[in-house]
């Protein structure tokens, strides 16, 4: 059985909710990435999200914005982010996916990138400019490596089109609280939660939730609809700011308040 | 000819937006709603009568169509060709082609409803069009320009102000046409239930590669008609300038059954050699860019490179995903031109015919001078003179004053 469908089982037993964190792979570094995923998981994390930076990603707001600027300056590439997975690896056994817009992907070669992912120890991969419509030549090619494909649901999206994206994701499914790009909002839509149950009727898969996620009270009110929540802008500024902090801090002072939000024992 | 019988030719996009393996949509899940909801209003809009007499009236009594088919004697003769006309679009109101397609999705947007409308623009020519006939409706018009772009071109960002537009500067990534495109992107995903994005060119995710095609058609069909008036057929040749790519199928898509050879000519930049060009037919690979599949330029990571073009409306790395399929077609050459050759193609043009071109076109010029022996004396060329100079001349003037 793979990592993820693992855990979200073993999250139901104990009826938690998933907490899901997004850095970008490169920023602050590779090295910090890697060393910070274990402390991570210490203090609550069920999930990493890693982020593969791209020129232009235009799903994202300001902060990760900067932050993938920052990842390429410093040279970040897809092998290299393998690389990094794969030395996670040899400490944890926590659910990875990469979040990576289509063209790194398609200049890896799909077929090439299904292979080395999986030997890194890649369990999933979520492309926001992919829809379900496009590319079957590299959704064959992660079924066959048995990687999850996330889709993601927006609230803009049709009750017809939501079971189409339902039927397609593997491993959960990715719900956009907003309309709009990444990173961090005031409140949270009062319109969330008659949303997420419209989406879980779509579909059997758990329900994740992200974008515009920031503090540990909006956590708390996101997941009551849902499967998980997925923090991703307010990490990767609060690694901007306390980048001389060590990881086990970091991790105890920024991950571990959402933990608790979601009633997690750490 | 056995090549191009293999690839159809018409009836392009398919239902899902593609040109053979180009196009497509690929845009994030927020926006594919609203991307059906386009396409839904285009269809109707398409086939309904009213909608196409509304575009004709204002195509006709504010943008100031049909444009004229001019001989350009002089230069046809310092070409050796039997003729060569140029398709005035530089006569347009605004200064450019840019206004067919902003009249049509300016009528677009009123029959969807919507309440806004964003561009980008790096030029500002698609800028100025856009606010123009959003003064013309009645509706708020924000554009999107890079920070770069709006020092480059001062006049144009005043010219959108007067027309009470706001430009709103976009710092990020490179500063230019490519992060004004992402950063309109944003804006739509955010604000998509009430506003409308009036991409400027054949680039993005259908349905706009197909719309914008369609309202630059009429650049094609007044040439055929008026060759077709004067006792003249096809022409051998039809030459037109590509960055997106829009007026050059523009001009050349009415005529893909014909038997015209097609020429679209790229920024070279600094030169095919140097890594400062924007030629993504001639030099890129395939690649997603803002939406859809085509031709790009990029490294071998996918990260997207900077475009270079003396010209800000060549000044992108991208191309229109139906010529990335021409191309593959066999149906219509690409070439480049560099900005050197372009500087002559304005000295040229300007004197010899009394016509001052926009950078964009001065490149179809540069390559036709250079490239003259490839022209047959019974040969006919028309060149799409997609835009004036006007907003250049400063460019150009400093241009051509510094040694080489």
């Amino acid at each position: 059985m793979n990592r993820i469908r693992e855990k979200f089982l073993d999250l139901k037993k104990k009826r938690g909710k998933a907490l899901i964190f997004y850095m970008t792979a490169g920023d602050p570094s590779l090295a910090a990435n890697q060393a910070l995923i274990p402390f991570l998981e210490k203090e609550g994390a069920d999930l990493i999200e890693l982020g593969v930076p791209f020129s232009d990603p235009l799903a994202d707001g300001p902060v990760i914005q900067a932050a993938s600027q920052r990842a390429l300056k410093r040279g970040t590439t897809l092998p290299k982010i393998l690389t990094l997975v794969r030395n996670v690896r040899k400490k944890s056994q926590i659910p990875v996916l990469l979040m990576s817009y289509l063209n790194p992907l398609m200049q890896y070669g799909y077929e090439r990138f299904a292979k080395d992912a999986k030997a890194a120890g890649v369990d999933g991969v979520i492309v926001p400019d992919l829809p379900p419509e496009e590319e079957r030549v590299f959704v064959r090619a992660l079924k066959g490596k048995k990687l999850d494909l996330v889709y993601l649901l927006a609230p803009t999206t049709g009750p017809a089109r939501r079971r189409v994206i339902a039927k397609a994701s593997s491993g959960f499914i990715y719900y956009v609280s907003v309309t709009g790009v990444t990173g961090a909002r005031r409140q949270i839509s009062p319109s969330l939660r008659p949303d997420l149950s419209a989406a879980k009727k779509a579909s059997r898969l758990p329900l994740c939730v992200g974008f515009g996620i920031a503090t540990p009270g909006q956590a708390k009110a996101a997941a009551a609809g849902a499967d998980g929540v997925i923090i991703g802008s307010a990490l990767v500024r609060a690694l901007e700011k306390n980048s001389k902090m060590s990881h086990g801090l970091f991790a105890k002072k920024f991950a571990a308040p959402f933990a608790r939000a979601l009633g997690k024992a750490v | 000819m056995q090549k191009m019988r293999r690839f159809k030719l018409t009836g392009l996009p398919d239902s899902g937006g593609h040109f053979g393996p180009y196009g497509g949509k690929f845009v994030p899940e927020t926006l594919m709603t609203a991307l059906e909801e386009l396409e839904e209003a285009y269809r109707s809009a398409k086939k309904d009568p009213r909608f196409k007499k509304e575009l004709r009236f204002y195509l006709g009594n504010f943008a100031g169509r049909p444009t004229p088919l001019t001989e350009a004697k002089r230069l046809g003769k310092i070409l050796g060709v039997r003729h060569l006309f140029l398709k005035r679009e530089d006569l347009l109101h605004t200064g450019a082609h840019k206004i067919n397609n902003t009249l049509g999705q300016v009528l677009l947007t009123v029959r969807m409803g919507k309440k806004r409308v964003i561009a980008e623009t790096g030029a500002g020519q698609h800028g100025v069009a856009t606010a123009t006939v959003s003064a013309l409706f009645g509706i708020p018009c924000e554009v999107y320009m890079g920070e770069e772009d709006i020092h480059r071109q001062a006049l144009n960002v005043f010219r959108m102000k007067l027309l009470g537009a706001r430009v709103i500067s976009v710092k990020t990534g490179s500063q230019t046409l490519k992060d004004a495109v992402n950063e309109a992107i944003r804006d739509w995903v955010t604000n998509v239930r009430d506003t409308h994005y009036i991409i400027g060119s054949v680039i993005g995710p259908h349905p706009y590669p197909e719309m914008v095609r369609d309202f630059q058609c009429v650049i094609g069909r007044e040439t055929r008609a008026d060759l077709k008036k004067i006792g003249l057929g096809d022409p051998e040749y039809l030459v037109a300038c590509v960055g997106g790519g829009s007026n050059s199928i523009g001009l050349f898509h009415p005529f893909l059954k014909s038997r015209s050879k097609m020429i679209g000519v790229e920024a070279a930049g600094l030169g095919l050699h140097t890594a400062q060009h924007a030629a993504a037919l001639t030099l890129g690979t395939t690649g997603v860019l803002h939406g859809s599949k085509s031709r790009v330029l990029q490294n071998k990571d996918g990260q997207i490179d900077l475009a270079h073009s003396i010209s800000a409306g060549l000044d992108y790395p991208g191309v229109g995903p139906e010529h990335a399929y021409l191309k593959m077609a066999g149906r219509a050459e690409y070439v480049a031109a560099t900005d050197a050759e372009a500087l002559l193609g304005v000295k040229a043009l300007s004197q010899n015919e009394g016509i001052i071109p926009a950078l964009e076109p001065a490149h179809a010029i540069g390559y036709l001078l250079k490239h003259r022996g490839r022209f047959k004396k019974s040969d006919t060329i028309v060149l799409c003179l997609s835009g004036r100079g006007d907003k250049d001349v400063e460019q150009i003037s400093k241009a051509l004053n510094e040694p080489d």
